[in-house]
């Protein structure tokens, strides 16, 4: 040790503000639980009306008529998701693009942000609502609610992810003469088509589940027969219906790894 | 092989820059009212210590800098004043080859090679690699020539350094270019591979009777391989002429001191 140690600062320097935020959110989350009433009598009655429930489910309804009404929405199900994803990414590539601030001007650039914006306030089942009462009941209000969820999602992370290439092979390909187009397509797009496939892919799955669930508000899909087997308590179709559509996410799951398998 | 166009008097010059000035913050030059003629042949490198203006200076003759004044005479035709289709035609005649090469990483090596031809092939035969079939064995006889053939369909970026450079200049070449531009294209290279790219780009340049300007850190290298030799400090010239004529003399006004000169 030296004699003289010089004055040290300290070597982590608390964050007070952080803690302090920490703390403010657990004491809320322990005032709502406590507004909320959660109580044992309640967790005891919950678990029997849950054993009773699921018992009621099983075994699955596998009735020939039934089985065929369930595949008529799952056919609609998966339409409403391949229809909606196409168009959404198709739209999302331009709108993605114009939103990019590095290669874009602000005046156009800030109006497809709002765009942008405006497609992620809602919900998909409210965004279905206002399609169902815009277009009528059926698959076609599903598809129109899920398009404008595809362009909020894709095209807004496209946009972030053009936002973070690398300018200067961009500059490369423009220094050779190349006219906007050419420049995009060699210069941009290659540097994010694995990322923007990524994107497609997931939105697609979530356009699938999504697409189970619009039907509850009569936007098509198997949503429609699966909420209507609730209201009959018809609960061991109901197990058919939920078995598979677990069935269809996974088979959806095993094709995007392929895909993303196309795109390295 | 598709050789360059050569302009209808070969005694002209290639390029004047008349007065060029660059600020970036306005009042403050970085490139101070520069006047340089380059004939149409031989290699001239721009030396000078870091951040004088030599990268501005070569990036605003093909306007990827935007000059504040001045004329950049290309074969007589005023570059500075050049906006949308009509600048992009000049750039198409002026091959650059980059400091950290800036290939399109993703792509393939002839797919590179072959963006050299984006200034002439429409974007939706480009996105369907539809090139015109000239191209193709320009690019092929190309990559024969930089020693690179059999890497034609490997990513860009599974390349070592020498070797995307050596697609950089391939590139650059297969615009056929009436003028090669090269921003410190050995900086990122170590000491036998930047010898060896600067031979190539050499050879390439005077077989296809091509001017280069580049700029370059490495006074040893410049010595070697250019014919002309421009010493720029704080935005201006202090140096212009034959590479013999450069003395030591001359290094410590360029680069100011001399400890490091041994």
């Amino acid at each position: 040790m030296t004699a003289a140690t010089p004055a040290r600062q300290p070597a982590f320097l608390p964050n007070w503000p952080a803690r302090l935020a920490w703390l403010a959110l657990a004491a809320y989350a322990l005032y709502a639980a406590s507004l909320l009433d959660v109580t044992w009598e309640r967790f005891v009655l919950g678990i029997e009306n849950a054993i009773k429930f699921i018992g009621r489910m099983v075994p699955p309804e596998t009735d020939a008529s039934k089985m065929q009404l369930m595949m008529r929405g799952l056919y609609e199900t998966i339409e409403i998701a391949v229809i909606s994803s196409a168009l959404g990414i198709l739209l999302s590539l331009p709108i993605g693009l114009l939103a990019s601030r590095n290669l874009m001007p602000t005046w156009i650039t800030w109006p497809m942000r709002l765009f942008i914006a405006l497609c992620r306030s809602f919900h998909q089942v409210i965004v279905a609502i206002i399609f169902v009462k815009a277009v009528g009941f059926g698959a076609l209000a599903g598809i129109l609610a899920l398009i404008v969820a595809s362009i909020g999602f894709i095209a807004k992370l496209l946009a972030e992810a053009i936002e973070e290439i690398s300018l200067k092979q961009v500059e490369a390909i423009r220094a050779t003469g190349a006219p906007f187009m050419n420049v995009i397509i060699y210069g941009v797009m290659p540097q994010v088509l694995t990322r923007f496939v990524g994107f497609a892919t997931y939105q697609f799955d979530s356009n699938l589940r999504n697409s189970t669930m619009v039907g509850i508000v009569g936007a098509g899909g198997i949503g429609g027969t699966m909420f209507a087997a609730f209201q009959k308590f018809d609960y061991d179709f109901l197990l058919t219906i939920l078995l598979a559509i677990i069935a269809l996410i996974m088979v959806s799951e095993a094709l995007q790894n392929q895909i993303k398998r196309l795109y390295q | 092989m598709i050789e360059a166009q050569q302009p209808a008097d070969p005694g002209a010059p290639a390029l004047e820059v008349r007065r060029l000035r660059k600020e970036y913050r306005r009042g403050v030059p970085v490139l101070r009212d520069l006047s340089i003629t380059f004939a149409n042949r031989g290699i001239t490198a721009v030396i000078g210590p870091s951040g004088t203006g030599k990268s501005t200076l070569i990036r605003c003759i093909n306007r990827l800098v935007e000059p504040t004044a001045g004329e950049i005479l290309f074969h007589g035709q005023d570059i500075a004043k050049l906006r949308g289709r009509a600048l992009r035609e000049a750039r198409r005649r002026i091959g650059m080859v980059f400091q950290e090469y800036n290939l399109v990483e993703r792509l393939t090596v002839m797919e590179n090679v072959l963006s050299g031809r984006l200034g002439y092939v429409p974007p939706v035969k480009a996105w369907l690699r539809k090139y015109p079939q000239a191209d193709i064995d320009a690019a092929f006889e190309l990559l024969d020539t930089v020693g690179l053939i059999e890497y034609a369909n490997q990513r860009a970026d599974a390349l070592s350094g020498g070797q995307r450079q050596r697609v950089g200049i391939a590139r650059a070449v297969m615009q056929q270019p009436e003028l090669l531009l090269a921003d410190e294209p050995t900086s990122s290279l170590d000491p036998k591979t930047s010898v060896e790219i600067m031979e190539l780009m050499v050879s390439i340049a005077e077989r296809r009777r091509i001017p280069v300007i580049l700029n370059i850190h490495n006074v040893p290298l410049a010595r070697r391989f250019a014919t002309r030799i421009i010493g720029m400090s704080g935005g201006s010239i202090v140096y212009d002429g034959p590479t013999a004529g450069l003395s030591d003399e001359r290094l410590k006004q360029i680069y100011g001191g001399e400890d490091w000169l041994e």
